[in-house]
């Protein structure tokens, strides 16, 4: 009983072994062809290599042409892109630039498109104020005329200081007087103090018509947030100088004549009406 | 071109000419002036803005009393409102923004920053 279930243990045992072996061998099988795939791959491989080896000269020559070739393309490129990249920043530079001068000239325009559109001597003079004030930045100034009789200006309109407290000023006295009997526009190399002397402008710019000055514009303060002037400033003056000059004494000589006229009329219709 | 919108509050003739131009280089713009706060509140009321631009001194109505007005009102609170002023102190700068205004210009003004505020606010 005991020899027979001996026999029959060792038997399993045995079947159990050879399964191992059986799956040892295929294994076994598996692993030689993959070894064998291998070794194809590393002579395909080594043949490969030993032809990459054996390069044509001439073929590296050309290689090499086209290689330096292409560097110096690309350095070519690199050295135009540089000039590009100049130019570009010079239009952009260029367009500030005329920008710039584009709002210079609409400031220009408007100024004077303003000092021409009214034929009324206060309106004239209240647009002269607004154009120092507004695009100037002028805090404390006065426009005073020159009266030919006495040769004395005096202030006909101001900001920031009141009428009554400007001085009469006779042509050559002082600075004021000076710009009005040379007809040269002043500029100090200072800045005034809080309180400015009202004989000691910062800007005395005369008002003429060709050489024959009518008056000035006196700029003793400018605005806390206006530093210096800027280029438009000088062109503003400039200007001023002229066509604020002309557009007063326009507006004045019409005043006098539309006063004039209305006198005439006046007398006219007294002689009308007059029994014969 | 969808339209936008602008009123210029100013009394002077010369500063109204001046931004009216400038605001020409907005592509569609629709520019109406108004010479004092009264005269803004009465377009404010007839149309929609989508940019007020107002000085402070003026005539009959100042243009911190017409921003309190315009910020105080629900059919316009959302608006921009860019202030210009001679007034470039510190003190009337704080002042024009808590009262409401979004930004404040000091005369006088150069018209790339005016246009660079007016693109930034249009766009918004």
């Amino acid at each position: 009983m005991d020899s027979r279930e001996g026999h029959k243990d060792l038997k399993i045992r045995t079947e159990e072994f050879l399964q191992i072996f059986r799956k040892g061998e295929e294994f076994t099988q598996e692993v030689l062809a993959e070894n064998e795939k291998l070794r194809f791959k590393i002579v395909q491989l080594e043949e490969e290599n030993k032809r990459a080896r054996e390069v044509d000269p001439a073929r590296v020559k050309t290689l090499e042409e086209q290689m330096a070739s292409l560097v110096e393309e690309n350095r070519r490129l690199m050295e135009r892109y540089r000039e590009v990249e100049l130019e570009n920043k010079s239009f952009a530079e260029k367009y500030l630039e005329v920008e710039q001068e584009n709002n210079n000239l609409a400031n220009l325009y408007v100024a004077s498109y303003q000092l021409h559109s009214t034929l009324d001597f206060s309106e004239a003079v209240k647009t002269v104020l607004e154009i120092i004030m507004n695009l100037v930045g002028a805090e404390k100034f006065a426009i005073m005329l020159l009266d030919e009789k006495t040769m004395e200006l005096s202030a006909v309109a101001t900001e920031g200081v009141a009428v009554e407290d400007m001085p009469s000023i006779a042509t050559g006295e002082g600075i004021i007087g000076r710009v009005a009997a040379e007809g040269e526009s002043y500029y100090a190399a200072d800045a005034p103090g809080e309180k400015p002397d009202l004989l000691l402008p910062i800007v005395c710019i005369p008002l003429k018509i060709k050489e024959h000055v009518i008056g000035v514009i006196v700029i003793y303060k400018l605005l806390v947030q206006k530093k210096e002037f800027t280029e438009v400033d000088y062109e503003l003056f400039s200007m001023l100088a002229g066509h604020a000059a002309t557009a007063i004494f326009s507006s004045r000589l019409y005043s006098q004549s539309e006063r004039k006229l209305v006198t005439i009329q006046s007398f006219l219709d007294l002689i009308k009406e007059k029994p014969a | 071109m969808a339209e936008i919108n602008f009123l210029i509050v100013e009394d002077s003739p010369t500063m109204r000419q001046l931004i009216s131009f400038a605001l020409k280089r907005v592509h569609g713009a629709k520019i109406m002036e108004a010479t004092d706060g009264i005269d803004a509140l009465k377009k404010l009321s007839a149309q929609k803005f989508d940019l007020v631009l107002t000085d402070i001194n003026m005539p009959i109505m100042d243009g911190l009393k017409l921003v309190s007005l315009i910020r105080g009102n629900d059919q316009h609170k959302d608006m921009p409102i860019i202030i210009i002023t001679t007034e470039g102190a510190e003190e009337d700068r704080k002042k024009g923004l808590a009262l409401g205004a979004n930004a404040y210009l000091s005369k006088p003004i150069q018209t790339a920053e005016l246009l660079r505020l007016v693109n930034e606010y249009v766009r918004k």
